[in-house]
């Protein structure tokens, strides 16, 4: 009993990072109508934000685990920001076909760049916030796991505040129900694009440093697995879908950590994909997306 | 295929196998070289029937390319040995048959992955073909007795120029005598637009499952080139990497241009080959020039104006 609800903690603490990095594939998906492969790498670049942060900003108390989430997620809105304008606003209203490819090759470059820059060899992550264990009969529950749940939790009501009671969510909202109509009442697409990606990509700096927190390793291509995890975690949940992206990384999660678990240690990569799969043969609309009819 | 361009194909070919026979005392670095050039046309030529012809997005490529180099190895390797005496000791005849053996393989493997997911369209088809890849590449890291992650080595070295290249004229002439026979304008009816074809009474469905069965078999039959000329193979080297490496042939070539994308898939390789001088900016500057042929040139290099009317 105590090894599965052990197992149920370790589950929802990864699942609870994949939903933070697939909130953010899934509004650039609601909005632009394709899949940011180049947020996996940065949610790397998060983590190493964080990690060159440390070294300016003495870590080990909360406040300075603070200032370095919040200092990583400003670099990576940045970035985020960047990447869309250099490399997919020139591609607007192309085909995704072309998007897609463009996105690989960011996210190639990213990755090359990064091991240009930081160099192929894991790094260690220093740990920023506190480190306690806590003991509850056979349970350990650490306090990076603690972190996990707090700051996720955090961010996702943020984010449901921003993308149902402010001006520029409400904008995000008519865009990714219709962006001729929702220029033609007046919002600048391109900047609630902008700021999407921003928003985004923040919320993947956060998973980079929790993740990062949590296996304390990275490297350039670090970014890569989870990211893809993350995608079908947002999949699973319905692409689009704010909501949905939570509950796909929470259930993808404590999926991959049951099959781990129960020995399947080997084939831990495959079963995400597996569960893709599955999802997109019998419900592809998400477990909490809409149903579309094909339009001719 | 006209008459013409098929004198070509077949000329071409004759020149290869008479430089096959020749190329023995020559620098084995341009061997090389020349004979990735032949297996990744043969590669890109048949990944240009599923994303090219019939317009859907495959990203799981290099998975069936694996399953031919490890079948056809397989059966040269392990039971090379005991297979010899039925093929009358020919060496060549036993390749033969491990190359269509790893193809049928390969194609066996395009029709599992093929049957479900071409129910789904554009990106999704892209994410599930790659998962399906990724999910053939872990399988084969689980197999102990084909290496497991060492990968299998000592696999006996049957393919030369004038193998590469005969596979690679046979898979551009089926590919086309295909795509412009008759039956073929199907393929191009559903790139087109699916519900329109379907209306004019063509079988989608059938249509895009019989191009990703010819499509992975190729892919089968380019894999079995590969294992037998490097010898060694790894799951590692059938990777995501891969995969996109022939998506970025097909596309650069012009989806649905045969022409132009055998043309792409010999300037990426010695692209590929010439930007090693630069030792680690290679992969940079490889990823900017996707970048930027994408934003620059999206209808690909060999094509003058866009393919009209696609969403």
């Amino acid at each position: 009993m105590s090894e599965l609800l052990q197992q149920l903690i370790n589950g929802l603490a990864l699942g609870a990072i994949y939903a933070l990095i697939a909130l953010g594939y899934t509004m650039v998906y609601g909005v632009l109508r394709f899949i940011n492969f180049a947020h996996s790498d940065v949610f790397m670049i998060g983590a190493f934000a964080g990690y060159f942060l440390a070294r300016v900003v003495p870590g080990g108390s909360i406040g300075a685990g603070i200032v370095i989430l919040i200092g990583a997620m400003a670099v990576c809105a940045l970035l985020g920001v960047v990447i869309e304008k250099l490399a997919y606003r020139p591609l607007r209203g192309r085909s995704t076909l072309t998007v897609l490819i463009t996105a690989i090759g960011v996210s190639l470059l990213l990755q090359n760049v990064g091991q240009r820059i930081f160099g192929a060899n894991p790094r260690s992550f220093p740990s920023i916030f506190p480190v306690h264990q806590f003991h509850f009969g056979g349970i350990v529950l650490s306090s990076t796991q603690i972190l996990v749940f707090v700051v996720t939790l955090v961010l996702l009501f943020l984010l449901r505040y921003i993308v149902l009671h402010t001006r520029i969510g409400t904008a995000m909202r008519a865009l990714s129900f219709n962006p001729t109509a929702a220029s033609l009442v007046g919002i600048n697409n391109d900047r609630v694009i902008s700021f999407t990606f921003a928003l985004g990509s923040a919320l993947a700096a956060a998973g980079g440093i929790l993740y990062a927190s949590n296996y304390p390793s990275i490297d350039p291509l670090m970014g890569t697995l989870p990211g893809m995890k993350a995608f079908v975690a947002a999949v699973l949940g319905g692409i689009g879908n704010i909501a949905g992206a939570a509950v796909g990384g929470l259930v993808l999660g404590m999926v991959e950590t049951t099959v781990v678990g129960f020995g399947g240690s080997t084939y831990r990569d495959a079963v995400a994909f597996a569960v893709l799969i599955l999802i997109l043969l019998l419900r592809p609309e998400g477990l909490l997306g809409k149903r579309t009819a094909e339009k001719v | 295929m006209p008459a013409r361009a098929q004198l070509a194909l077949l000329g071409a070919l004759v020149a290869i196998v008479l430089a096959s026979a020749f190329v023995g005392g020559s620098n084995p670095y341009f061997v090389d070289v020349a004979v990735s050039c032949g297996i990744n046309v043969t590669l890109a030529v048949s990944l240009n029937l599923i994303n090219g012809y019939t317009g859907q997005f495959s990203l799981g490529h290099a998975g069936f390319m694996a399953v031919g180099a490890y079948a056809a190895a397989v059966l040269t390797t392990t039971f090379g040995a005991a297979l010899l005496p039925f093929v009358g000791g020919q060496t060549w005849l036993l390749f033969l048959l491990a190359l269509v053996a790893g193809g049928l393989m390969s194609a066996v493997a395009g029709l599992i992955v093929g049957v479900p997911s071409l129910r789904l369209k554009g990106d999704y088809l892209a994410i599930v073909t790659l998962g399906f890849g990724e999910i053939i590449r872990v399988v084969l890291q689980n197999i102990d007795a084909i290496g497991g992650p060492r990968g299998m080595i000592g696999i006996p070295g049957y393919a030369n120029l004038a193998w590469a290249y005969g596979i690679a004229a046979v898979c551009i002439y089926v590919v086309w005598a295909m795509v412009h026979s008759t039956y073929g304008r199907g393929f191009i009816a559903v790139a087109d637009d699916e519900i329109a074809a379907e209306a004019m009474g063509i079988n989608a469905t059938r249509y895009k499952i019989t191009a990703f069965l010819v499509g992975a078999f190729f892919a089968g039959v380019a894999g079995g080139v590969y294992a037998h000329f490097k010898q060694y193979i790894a799951p590692q080297g059938f990777g995501f990497d891969k995969s996109i490496e022939i998506v970025v042939m097909v596309i650069l070539g012009g989806m649905g241009n045969t022409v132009g994308v055998i043309a792409a898939a010999i300037l990426l390789t010695v692209l590929g080959e010439w930007l090693r001088q630069f030792g680690d900016y290679r992969m940079i500057l490889y990823s900017l020039l996707i970048i930027l042929l994408m934003i620059l040139r999206p209808q690909g290099l060999f094509r003058l104006k866009p393919r009209a009317g696609k969403a």
